[in-house]
């Protein structure tokens, strides 16, 4: 699994973050972990967040209406309302994090993402471009909590398994 | 003009110019040389890195040398890494969502 090729550039000046990850799974797999409610409230959380997705219409026009729960019940809710969709190919959305009642703070950020399979390999190429530098580091800033997060967890399953 | 580590790498001759002498400290003469493009232009990106302080210069005999401040580089690896490494989890997370449809798809 270690050979999965995983890319992840900033690019602070034009404000876009590149994301590219290779999947050993075929493509259709894939695209249903992205564009089902169940299957990506079981994977878009780092733990020990959670996802919950109230609403999800995957159509265009439709949107995902989430939040991140944080391990104390806390939510972070964003709201991500899908521009265009080619199945099983790309789908894009505006990303904004919004109130508890749905309301979108704006400016928000354009997501872009290309699936392709080769051999069984899926690859998927994300584009995530912000309006803003100030929105950029706010999510620069939500998935440094998120990853920060993440990484004490690790940590915390490694003591465990030490301590055994 | 914002002189900064990004304003540093939002180019990619200066990114080109940083990959070099990451390597080894070079003369603004053996740098050039690997581009095709003037002299004067490898100057300007070299004033720029240094006005962002991510080059530092040495003086050797009559030769100037350029070499990387790695502290400086640091900076940019530090703002990413944690959003990277929540994507990384992320991903983890979800390879194991698709072996287990993989799994029930058999």
């Amino acid at each position: 699994m270690s050979s999965l090729l995983f890319d992840f550039t900033v690019d602070k000046p034009s404000k876009t973050v590149f994301i590219k990850r290779e999947f050993d799974a075929e493509l259709p797999l894939v695209w249903d972990a992205f564009t089902k409610k169940e299957l990506l409230d079981q994977w878009w959380a780092p733990k020990p967040l959670l996802s919950r997705t109230k609403v999800m219409d995957f159509k265009v026009g439709g949107r995902r209406f989430y939040a991140m729960v944080l391990p104390d019940g806390q939510e972070r809710w964003q709201v991500q309302k899908y521009t265009s969709i080619t199945p099983k190919s790309n789908f894009s959305f505006l990303n904004a994090f919004a109130d508890k009642d749905e309301n979108p703070e704006l400016p928000g950020s354009d997501w872009d993402l290309t699936f392709s399979e080769e051999n069984g390999i899926t690859v998927v190429d994300i584009k995530i471009k912000n309006d803003s530098l100030a929105r950029m580091e706010k999510m620069i800033e939500m998935g440094f909590q998120q990853g920060f997060t993440a990484t004490l967890n690790a940590l915390g399953d490694l003591l465990q398994s030490l301590s055994k | 003009m914002r002189r900064d580590v990004f304003q540093a790498i939002a180019d990619p001759t200066r990114r080109a110019i940083i990959t070099l002498i990451a390597i080894q400290a070079m003369t603004p003469n053996a740098i050039a040389d690997n581009f095709n493009t003037t002299r004067q232009s490898v100057s300007k990106h070299l004033r720029i890195l240094t006005e962002c302080e991510v080059v530092k210069q040495e003086q050797q005999g009559r030769e100037i040398y350029y070499s990387l401040e790695i502290s400086k580089m640091k900076e940019i690896d530090k703002w990413i890494q944690p959003f990277r490494k929540m994507w990384e989890t992320r991903f983890n997370q979800l390879d194991n969502v698709l072996a287990t449809m993989k799994k029930q798809r058999k």
